[in-house]
């Protein structure tokens, strides 16, 4: 059991971690000082989140795993981040719609852990879910923004939409280990989580003028340990220290 | 859930009530409501810590400190970290608001007026250095984790907003 619930402090930790690398490449490089500094603020929460998730994690595994092997020494295969997250940064708009299509996600997902059978999980998603709020706010309000700004600001978030739109349907795939999860407690129900999703993410994208993407191709598999060419580049990035100086600490 | 556990002496809890936020210095930990239980055992000290933001690199700093703090009076101490209770603004103790204020930050509004200055311009926010309400929001992140910028209509003062968090 205590392998099964490791696994998915994987899948739950793993979107946070990715995303907030990719985040973190912001910094210093956002488009005006207030979009940097709040970018980075939310990868610093999404850290905090990993590193309360991967702690768990390793004292679960026992032997001499941390919570910085957890994050570093895995193999590609082995993390379970779904496709959105590991997407490019790209432009602004395509920043904003993944950090809001994941946000959208992200809230219901925490919100329903907090009844965990493990307590420790609902801990950690009690906190979780009071700084999440605020990010799903502010990508709610740039997504409102740029969508109804002008032609061009439209015209650039519905082309990154287009694109992202094509990953969303991995949150809500259910593995073996997700269904037993949730058979027992511990984990959330996904299916319960997809119809307030769309039905969130629906209302928002009318609002802010855009057009829900039509297209049945959906990619999914991400939780099960496959990715896109994007990953390897991140954790090359991601793990060179480690790799390079094993045991590191600064 | 506001309650702390202090069964201890006054000489350790004036030790830990000397460890401030290195964020917010003029701040003590206490008055922060981060130090959730301290316990004595054996000359040993233990104490419970509640984070404020999961990714707070200040938390780090603060078990630090307060284990410096506790030798250099002579005791052993053990910091652990726990999550739940989850922290919230309303830990902030009364003097800890009073003294964030004359720091120069705003002490954070109830959660309905929060959202209101936060997404829809509202004017609630004090100044805090001429106390007007007319003021304005720069950016809904700060400096830390826990801070938004704001800027004042009427005196032009630039100046931090503690959110709340609940």
């Amino acid at each position: 059991m205590e392998n099964k619930i490791y696994d998915y402090l994987l899948t739950l930790g793993d979107n946070s971690l990715i995303l907030g690398h990719r985040l973190s490449e912001l910094c210093g490089h956002g488009p005006s000082l207030e979009t940097d500094i709040a970018l980075t603020n939310i990868s610093l929460d999404l850290y905090g989140q990993v590193r309360n998730f991967f702690q768990y994690a390793s004292e679960l595994s026992g032997e001499d795993a941390s919570e910085d092997s957890v994050a570093f020494l895995r193999t590609e295969r082995e993390y379970k981040n779904s496709w959105l997250v590991e997407q490019p940064n790209e432009d602004f708009a395509h920043v904003i719609c993944r950090q809001f299509l994941f946000d959208s996600f992200h809230m219901p997902l925490m919100k329903q852990l907090c009844s965990s059978s493990d307590e420790r999980i609902a801990a950690i998603a009690e906190k979780s879910i009071k700084e999440s709020l605020y990010h799903e706010r502010f990508s709610s309000e740039w997504m409102k923004r740029l969508g109804g700004g002008t032609e061009v600001s439209n015209q650039k978030l519905q082309s990154a939409l287009n694109h992202l739109y094509l990953f969303i349907n991995e949150f809500f795939q259910e593995t073996p280990l997700d269904k037993e999860m949730k058979e027992n407690g511990i984990g959330a129900d996904l299916e319960a989580i997809k119809e307030v999703y769309f039905q969130n993410v629906n209302t928002l994208l009318k609002e802010a003028e855009l057009t829900i993407p039509e297209t049945n191709w959906r990619q999914t598999d991400g939780k099960q340990g496959f990715h896109s060419e994007h990953l390897g580049f991140i954790l090359a990035e991601l793990q060179y220290m480690q790799r390079t100086y094993p045991n590191s600490e600064w | 859930m506001l309650t702390t556990e202090y069964s201890i002496s006054d000489e350790i809890f004036e030790i830990i009530r000397s460890v401030h936020d290195p964020e917010i210095p003029v701040l003590t930990v206490v008055d922060l409501g981060v130090v959730k239980k301290v316990r004595v055992k054996d000359h040993k000290v233990f104490i419970d810590i509640t984070p404020t933001y999961s990714g707070c690199p200040a938390m780090d700093v603060i078990s630090d400190d307060l284990i410096a703090a506790l030798k250099a009076k002579g005791y052993q101490a053990e910091i652990n970290l726990i999550l739940s209770p989850a922290w919230s603004t309303d830990m902030i103790t009364e003097t800890g608001r009073k003294a964030m204020e004359v720091y120069g930050i705003a002490a954070p509004l109830e959660p309905s007026n929060d959202i209101l200055a936060l997404t829809e311009d509202a004017k609630m926010v004090p100044c805090t250095r001429c106390q007007s309400k007319n003021t304005k929001l720069i950016s809904q992140f700060g400096s830390t984790a826990c801070k938004a910028l704001f800027q004042c209509n009427d005196c032009h003062e630039p100046f931090d907003y503690f959110k709340c968090l609940k």
